[in-house]
């Protein structure tokens, strides 16, 4: 059962207080966007093994979103950040590539 | 046959008989006894049958590893089938039934299976129930339904309580031997917050089974100092018969107490399930022994060494007079060892080994045991039990050299570190070909959150048999894992074990080791399912290589034991027959739980009321007190109807109907979602949410409005009204309210963050009571207080005030049709509220209605239901809501989506009224319509669904919606629904609104 802080309320919390809702940092096709854009934004979703960016919500908690950039294969977290972002924040992308060198970057 | 001695059991207490039963019979056996030992001692060496030949089974092991002594425990509510016998500490009273047995363990029919098995061979269910597929079904299925299973499945409720306990810790030590108690008292020292669990009721593990010495004194001594140094231990928490389950992601693991299985007398809960976070685990579970794998090895009476020890110095009771014990390794001498210095007989010892020069083989040597190296056992003897043996070479074929009678078998293959919790969670493996065990690589652990190994195996799990090493192992990998944590151990405190020094083991996979194929079918890896060496060499040669395949076409370890003993050999097996190395074919996987745990406990207090908590509005009781048939909406309970004295609920829906459209009704409307969104973006937000323009609504004023998801599917309806320039109330679906007010939060806080707008749902603070019918103005005026005459207060418009004395907010929003007020009072005034309507609407013929009538009067209006006329694929254009779809809006969710190809569709389904023919026929609910076109694959083409369908009492006939393709455009049509009794139900498309058409009726 994953372990995650939430940065809102700075509670750890268990898997079952949580909320997982896939990907982070969709980019919203709204109204004039091509059906490719809108078939990206609605469906195509990343799947990878092993650096993934995600959004959670703390459920049963302060019930606010944040996102978590975690290892699908090791379980290992690399850090949770505010759900107000539209990238992931800069050091944390330099602490993942400390760990992963291999790790082809964050990609949108 | 096994006997109590006169002397001796270190665990039993021969001052307190236990009075118990198996299978009818009364036995007797002392406090300490295990129910295994007890039978033992009783001479009961047959205790069960096979699962799949049913052949007669005895006790193999003392401990969980045991796979035949299966028994079905206790009665009625308390029954409790594929109870370990090895596990099952013995209680006055306690009442045990054999299993796989009929009509009686003596004899039993099923064992005629015995006979057949040669036509039961490996993957004889894929090869044998595959053709004719019809027979699958009718034939194969419920025969193999009756005979499958182990044991019967409890018939009653469960009368026991269970329950969660949660524990934080810095360290979680698994195993309560020496080397988990060495562990502890490391953690202790520095303070560490530490659980310790052990799985059996006594603390301390073989070590005073296997002579150990600490600190040159018998290990008893030094395992009551270190439990008396750790209970004081603030820090420390020391829990018995509780087994480490299973270790999970991040830290996590489970814990399985037993705290009134060996005390059913007690009070309290039965188990308890501890839901444990642990920085760091560290398991100390030990090992299992291996049994060998010769012909006859599963006949009563042929034993683990290891347990035939327990028996004798644990619980003073002899497995048989004269034994024969065959072995691979020296550990099995202590077995022998023990058997004669009770006084018993060991008529031979057969080491596979061709040289043996042990301490421990000597000792047993100068004691005048009879030690055979090179040898093994051709075949044993007996049926219901072991009579003796045929010796042989180990290295022939089996020719039987020599006859010995005996009345036990001892065998130990080796023993097999306890690698489970490590394994659970993706922690590897390595082979160690000089111990021939697995033991895990300390460079492959599970990692945690940290990315850093959280499992950390000490002791003999980690591959260290003997007593020294082992304890000193699991000292060290402790101080390790709290630098790792952030404490500083303490200085060491000298310890020094010992145990007498063993020589190498030699690995035996079968014995003799050119074993005839006669003898292959009556060699067993896996008892419980009755998995033989000739099933995974014959699995083997038709091709299976991995061993995740062979284990399922085999079955091998698949039973309740999970393999406990049959892994290892099983895996040699395959090995030997694909001429590969073990580690070459590899492990199965080790799930959780070590060893099966109650489904009481994983399911805790969440039963019965306390399954999912029930939401209720202000007037439940009333409701409840009034003749309220309930029905589940979302987690609320609301009433279907209020049935009378003497009334049907059918009768109960149409006279409430009748009421509310000639006088008046009251309907508990506090389920209704209410949602307060607000702030100077309130508007804009609320314009991005609904379908309809929400920023132009005039304080007062109240507006329908739909939200769809981003896929453009309608996702819930409801009126929306503006408080004040900032405030809008959004009431939503009963079901809705949670979900609507995460979906408003997640935009609020993924997407638009910078947007100044603030949620509150409120659904709870208030109820909302609905007057309705053409004397609900009569009732509120009669009330008093403010003005609701339809000049003051106007259809879709609101004002607060006070209505007889009570704070109050009539909306008036009509989901009925008729003249209504939706009053929404603060929820600790509903109950007065509404008795006072009660009261005043008397002379008006007021009585209260429940939600079928609501959707009767909806239905005869047209007006949609979120989830009747929507399932999720539906779009606000095919219920001819257009109108409520803003056209000057430049977007809002779902805007775009509403243009792809596939939702533009003119072939739609799309929604109509359906008029049956025969007005007294209501089409059965779900049923689809049908053109009379048959398709390619047989299938009637469809051409459309019904939505919602009843009879209306208002209009004295069927009435029903549903969604028609090219339903608009086919007005007075007359088409086909099918039934499910082959009859066909001719209905007539017409406008979906069925009453009042002008909406003359409620805007009055």
């Amino acid at each position: 059962m994953l372990n995650l802080k939430c940065p809102n309320c700075e509670i750890t919390a268990d898997e079952t207080d949580l909320h997982c809702d896939g990907q982070a940092h969709i980019e919203r096709f709204g109204t004039g966007a091509s059906d490719d854009d809108l078939e990206t934004y609605l469906f195509m979703r990343h799947n990878p093994k092993g650096v993934h960016f995600e959004r959670w919500r703390h459920v049963f908690g302060c019930g606010k979103w944040f996102n978590v950039a975690r290892c699908t294969v090791t379980l290992e977290v690399f850090g949770t950040y505010s759900a107000q972002s539209l990238v992931p924040p800069k050091s944390l992308i330099n602490k993942i590539k400390k760990k992963r060198p291999e790790w082809e970057g964050f990609v949108k | 046959m096994s006997t109590r001695l006169s002397t001796g059991g270190r665990l039993i207490d021969r001052t307190k008989l236990v009075e118990f039963s198996f299978n009818g019979k009364r036995l007797t056996g002392f406090k300490g006894d295990t129910l295994a030992s007890a039978l033992l001692a009783n001479g009961q060496t047959l205790v069960g049958r096979s699962f799949k030949y049913h052949r007669p089974r005895g006790i193999v092991a003392s401990g969980p590893e045991e796979p035949n002594a299966l028994v079905g425990l206790g009665g009625g509510g308390k029954f409790e089938p594929n109870q370990r016998a090895t596990t099952t500490e013995l209680f006055n009273g306690l009442n045990a039934k054999s299993q796989n047995a009929w009509p009686s363990l003596e004899f039993d029919i099923g064992g005629v299976n015995r006979i057949m098995s040669p036509i039961f061979p490996a993957g004889f269910y894929y090869k044998t129930f595959m053709f004719p597929r019809f027979a699958w079904k009718h034939m194969f299925e419920p025969f193999i339904r009756k005979a499958a299973g182990l044991g019967a499945a409890p018939t009653e409720k469960d009368d026991d309580r269970y329950e969660y306990f949660y524990a934080h810790v810095d360290v979680l030590i698994v195993g309560g031997g020496t080397s988990g108690l060495a562990a502890a008292l490391e953690a202790g020292r520095v303070g560490a917050k530490v659980l310790v669990l052990e799985q059996t009721n006594t603390w301390g593990g073989r070590a005073p089974v296997d002579d150990v010495l600490i600190n040159d004194k018998d290990s008893s001594k030094w395992i009551k100092n270190a439990l008396s140094e750790l209970k004081k231990m603030p820090n420390v928490t020391l829990r018995a018969r509780t087994m480490g389950a299973g270790v999970y992601d991040h830290g996590w693991a489970t814990g399985y107490e037993c705290l009134t299985d060996h005390a059913p007398e007690k009070n309290g809960p039965r188990h308890r399930l501890w839901r444990i976070r642990a920085k760091r685990i560290v398991t100390t579970t030990g090992a299992i022994e291996r049994p060998l794998s010769f012909a006859g090895n599963d006949i009563p009476a042929v034993m683990l060494a290891g347990a035939v020890r327990d028996y004798i110095v644990d619980y003073g009771t002899s497995c048989g007079d004269v034994m024969v014990l065959a072995t691979n390794n020296d550990d099995a001498y202590r077995t022998a060892i023990a058997q004669v210095k009770v006084g018993l007989k060991v008529a031979v010892i057969l080491d596979a080994r061709v040289s043996v020069d042990g301490a421990l083989p000597n000792q047993a040597r100068k004691m005048g045991i009879r030690v055979e190296t090179g040898m093994g056992i051709s075949k044993v003897k007996g049926s219901r039990n072991v009579t003796g043996v045929s010796i042989c070479l180990q290295a022939g074929e089996g020719v039987p050299l020599e006859e010995i009678k005996c009345d036990v078998v001892a065998m130990s293959g080796g023993w097999s570190p306890i690698v489970h919790l490590w394994s659970h969670c993706g922690g590897k493996l390595n082979w160690d070909a000089n111990q021939a065990m697995f033991r895990p690589d300390p460079k492959r652990p599970p990692l945690g959150a940290d990315g850093t190994g959280f499992v950390i195996v000490g002791g003999t799990a980690n591959g260290y048999l003997d007593a020294k090493s082992s304890m000193q192992d699991a000292i060290s990998q402790c101080r390790k894992t709290l630098k790792e944590i952030g404490y500083k151990p303490t200085a060491s405190i000298p310890l020094k074990a010992f145990a007498e020094p063993e020589a190498l083991i030699e690995q035996i996979w079968q014995m003799p080791q050119g074993m005839s194929i006669k003898l292959q079918t009556k060699t067993f890896l896996d008892y419980q399912n009755d998995v033989k060496i000739s099933d995974v060499r014959l699995a083997a040669l038709e091709g299976y290589e991995s061993v995740e395949h062979t284990k399922r076409y085999t079955t091998l370890g698949m039973a309740t034991d999970q393999g406990k003993l049959s892994n290892i050999n099983g895996l040699a097996i395959l090995a030997d027959s694909l001429n590969a190395d073990i580690p070459n074919v590899g492990t199965t996987t080790f799930r959780p739980p070590y060893h099966p745990i109650s489904m009481g406990s994983i399911a805790g207090d969440a039963r019965g009321k306390l399954f999912k908590p029930i939401r209720k509005t202000p007037i439940h009781q009333w409701i409840k007190d009034n003749g309220g048939f309930f029905e589940p909406v979302a987690d609320w309970r609301r009433p279907y109807c209020y049935q009378q004295e003497g009334e049907n609920v059918q009768e109960a829906v149409t006279r409430e109907i009748l009421n509310t459209r000639n006088n008046v009704g009251l309907l508990d409307a506090s389920t209704l979602g209410k949602i307060v969104v607000k702030g100077p973006d309130a508007g804009k937000f609320l314009d991005m949410l609904y379908t309809n323009m929400m920023s132009n609504l005039k304080i007062g004023r109240c507006r329908y409005g739909l939200m769809c998801t981003e896929n453009g599917f309608l996702s819930d309806d409801g009126v929306v009204a503006r408080l004040d320039e900032e405030t809008f109330l959004c009431h939503t679906t009963s079901g809705g309210s949670d979900r609507i007010h995460t979906w408003m939060e997640e935009w609020l806080q993924t997407e638009w963050w910078d947007w100044k707008v603030y949620t509150a749902n409120v659904t709870e603070q208030y109820a909302q009571i609905a007057v309705v019918g053409p004397n609900a103005r009569k009732v509120l005026e009669k009330l008093g207080g403010m003005d609701v005459s339809a000049e003051a207060l106007p259809f879709m418009t609101f004002v607060e005030g006070k209505i007889g004395g009570i704070k109050a907010r009539p909306f008036r929003i009509s989901f009925s049709g008729e003249l209504s007020y939706e009053v929404a009072v603060p929820a600790s005034d509903g109950q007065a509220f509404w008795d006072m309507c009660m009261k005043a609407g008397a002379e008006y013929g007021i009585q209260p209605y429940g939600t079928e009538c609501l959707h009767v009067m909806r239905a005869e209006k047209g007006f949609i239901m979120i989830g009747d006329e929507t399932d999720g694929t539906v779009i606000p254009q095919d219920l001819n809501l257009q109108w409520a779809i803003s056209k000057k809006k430049d977007d809002f969710l779902g805007k775009r989506a509403h243009l792809r190809s596939n939702m533009v569709d003119p072939s739609r389904w799309k929604l109509v009224g359906l008029k049956t023919i025969n007005p007294e026929v209501v089409i059965p609910d779900g049923a689809y319509a049908t053109d009379g076109i048959v398709r390619e694959n047989g299938v009637k083409n469809m051409i459309g669904r019904v939505t919602s369908t009843y009879f209306s009492p208002t209009l004295g006939r069927s009435i029903a919606m549903g969604l028609i393709e090219f339903g608009p455009d086919r007005m007075g049509e007359i088409i086909d629904f099918p039934t499910l009794e082959g009859k066909i139900i001719k209905v007539k498309i017409c406008d979906p609104v069925f009453l009042d058409p002008e909406g003359v009726r409620q805007n009055v």
